[in-house]
């Protein structure tokens, strides 16, 4: 009776590690999120699969772009050290799921803001950190410099799992134009696939387009089309339920695009703490207690300013001194007849 | 009692341990959905659906429901399995027997493919076939015809398509053949049964099988027209061919390369099989008189088949279930339609998740039934 009972013991003890397991679970505590990251050290952040300007890893492994900054920011902010990030490349399939599982914490992945994936499936937006929308590019040599000359049985190559599928048939169907659809799972395998001319045009947002173009074999040969055919606000997307890391993550990307509304850069972060606009002091933390009402100190803003840099800075190093998108267009300033407006930080 | 009492305990304990764990989850799930504002069901599947697919054996496009989808996902696996285990099954019995061929060159050719398309990964295989061999392919305006019909491009494999007047009629003497055949062949066993002889039955069936459709051609009012493709410009440098049936690329790189990997190991089920069949067994089969057709036919064949058809039955499953490596190259199967876009725009991960692997799953129980079911009645009767 003896074995039994060794079994009926472990037997117990499982199901008490099962139950505790389950009531951490269901404790709703403040910020488990903020927690977890400080206590691991390290920012876990879902990036694409390699996107140039937005996300993308060198030889060495080290990533950059727009997305890629705005989890540094949260980690200058958080844990005081831009640098304590763990990216997590994923598919447009994968990423929400990363997300929702607990896998990651901050999906920044060149992800479109839509109703039904805010509303729907367990996750909030938190600003826009592009502004974007969907275009075409097909061979110079096919002569087509507008949308209007697609044809009857046109093929479109384009990835899965995105918001661009949806525009795409809108798009057709709108002009009476049928079209076969080839969508791939991965972004570089659309490239590759278009590349060697199994498809007409090659569909996905226009900053997607510019920068996959830098990928073919000959970027020259390909043009993106003039017309635009869809809104497509990209933003850094959190868990829904973890209202404070929310605000964190908004509240982070807000300060990068105020510090350039400002003036304020990495360079001149430090000496900004003695200027005379209380705006540019709140912002580097040299007045108010804006960090309190995340339980962070008064500096998160400061280091995000002077770790990653301003909007503008970063929007400059990734995406315009790449040759991806020199000009910023809709992504300027609102007081530079841009539409980057983003609520004060007081 | 208390023997019966020992061994009803731990079985007791496992099943009550495989609830609790099971519960845990389905609990611990329902919580953290709560949480995070995800609801549960399956009402998404008869909304509109609001992409389109490429490539569809029945009707669909983005105004059709979720369901629908599915379906032309699932069918789109079944095809592409179907065709694969069909190809693959007919390679891996010549490459099996070519194995054991007293020729050197056919030998050794044959041990080569094997040994190289089972020891590299299938996904591997995949890319190769669709992206190294679609650049090789030509563009629609270059391609040179086929015999003057078929076309094979960089955009797919066009073929010309038959065009039927009284199909009907065709399909009746089809089956009318049939039927005349195995009657045949059962008034022939009889026949030898009682008197001893033999009838060419062979040659019968092969009369019939030609000679009934082609009646149905002469008197039946059959007939038939092929639409060939024609090559169509959609702008300066880029064409297409219309009319016609189109195989999109990524079926024919899948099937290809899924029957390929999945052929070498039916061949060495084959070669198991034809080698297991004691050696002693041709020699007294042909000591009885019988030719080498009928040796193989009647004594090595049935006795290798219980060796061959499990299996076979395993390789069968696997490539079904390697079927969902198609999402990689665009082929539209169940999991690129319906566990990649639909799942995409529902968010409804697990209710989609759940049905693709119960869809997977009773694909695979149907194939084994199937393959249980012919395993049993070539299985020796004892009397």
């Amino acid at each position: 009776m003896f074995k039994y009972l060794k079994q009926l013991t472990s037997l117990v003890a499982m199901v008490a590690v099962l139950f505790t397991f389950t009531t951490e679970t269901m404790a709703a505590k403040k910020s488990k999120t903020l927690k977890n990251t400080q206590k691991k050290g390290f920012v876990r952040c879902g990036v694409s699969q390699g996107l140039p300007g937005f996300s993308n890893a060198d030889a060495a492994g080290n990533w950059t772009g727009i997305d890629v900054d705005v989890c540094r920011a949260v980690a200058a902010a958080v844990l005081g050290d831009a640098n304590k990030v763990k990216f997590t490349p994923l598919s447009a399939k994968e990423r929400f799921t990363a997300l929702t599982s607990g896998e990651i914490d901050i999906l920044s992945r060149n992800t479109t803001w839509t109703l039904s994936r805010d509303a729907d499936i367990g996750l909030t937006f938190v600003g826009v950190n592009f502004y974007d929308g969907q275009g075409f590019m097909v061979r110079k040599s096919s002569g087509i410099t507008s949308t209007s000359q697609f044809k009857d049985g046109i093929s479109a190559c384009t990835n899965i799992g995105t918001t661009t599928e949806l525009n795409m048939r809108d798009f057709f169907n709108s002009k009476g134009i049928s079209y076969e659809p080839v969508a791939f799972e991965k972004a570089d395998e659309v490239v590759a696939a278009y590349d060697a001319g199994r498809c007409d045009t090659y569909t996905t947002d226009k900053s997607g387009l510019a920068a996959q173009r830098t990928k073919m074999s000959n970027p020259d040969e390909h043009i993106v089309l003039p017309e635009t055919v869809s809104k497509e606000p990209l933003g850094p997307v959190v868990r829904q339920g973890d209202s404070v890391w929310e605000d964190i993550v908004r509240w982070s990307l807000n300060a990068m695009i105020e510090a350039e509304e400002y003036g304020i850069t990495s360079a001149n972060a430090d000496s900004m703490k003695t200027s005379d606009n209380p705006a540019v002091k709140r912002l580097v933390g040299a007045e108010g207690e804006l960090g309190a009402a995340f339980g962070l100190d008064n500096e998160w803003s400061l280091r995000i300013i002077k770790q990653v840099g301003n909007y503008g800075e970063s929007y400059k190093r990734n995406i315009a001194d790449t040759g991806i998108l020199p000009d910023r267009g809709p992504n300027e300033l609102w007081t530079k007849g841009g539409i980057l407006y983003v609520p004060p930080a007081r | 009692m208390d023997l019966k009492l020992q061994k009803i305990i731990p079985q007791l304990i496992t099943v009550l341990v495989v609830i609790l764990v099971f519960g845990f989850f389905t609990y611990n799930a329902q919580i953290n959905m709560e949480n995070r504002g995800i609801d549960f069901g399956y009402g998404f599947l008869s909304q509109e659906s609001s992409f389109d697919v490429q490539f569809s054996l029945i009707e669909y496009d983005g105004s059709h429901s979720y369901f629908r989808a599915y379906l032309v996902g699932l069918l789109n696996t079944i095809l592409v399995s179907v065709i694969g285990i069909i190809i693959a099954t007919i390679l891996g019995v010549i490459v099996g027997v070519a194995r054991l061929s007293p020729n050197y060159l056919i030998k050794q050719f044959a041990a080569f493919y094997v040994e190289f398309f089972r020891n590299i990964p299938l996904l591997l295989q995949i890319f190769f076939w669709y992206f190294a061999a679609l650049r090789a392919l030509p563009l629609p305006q270059d391609a040179d015809a086929i015999l003057g019909v078929f076309f094979l491009t960089i955009k797919g494999l066009y073929v010309p398509a038959f065009i039927w007047e009284n199909l009907n009629v065709f399909l009746y003497s089809i089956i009318a053949a049939i039927i005349a055949i195995v009657v045949i062949r059962i008034h022939a066993r009889k026949v030898q049964e009682t008197q001893g002889k033999q009838l060419p039955v062979f040659w019968i069936s092969v009369g019939l099988i030609f000679i009934l459709p082609l009646l149905s051609f002469l008197i039946g009012g059959v007939s038939l027209s092929f639409e060939i493709p024609k090559l169509k410009q959609l702008a300066t440098t880029s064409f297409k061919y219309e009319g016609g049936i189109s195989l999109p690329p990524e079926l024919i790189a899948l099937t290809l390369s899924l029957a390929l990997y999945t052929a070498t190991f039916i061949a060495e089920c084959v070669r198991a099989g034809i080698q297991g069949v004691g050696k002693g067994q041709k020699e007294a089969a042909a000591s009885i008189g019988l030719n080498p057709n009928q040796v193989l036919k009647l004594v090595v064949m049935p006795q290798a088949l219980r060796i061959i058809i499990p299996p076979t039955t395993n390789q069968y499953l696997n490539l079904t279930k390697n079927s969902s490596l198609a999402a990689a190259i665009a082929y539209p199967d169940l999991v690129l339609v319906f566990a990649g876009t639909a799942l995409m725009q529902t968010g409804k991960a697990i209710e989609i998740v759940s049905i693709t692997m119960l869809t997977y799953l009773s694909l695979s129980i149907s194939i084994s039934i199937l393959m249980n079911w012919y395993n049993k009645k070539i299985a020796i009767k004892e009397k």
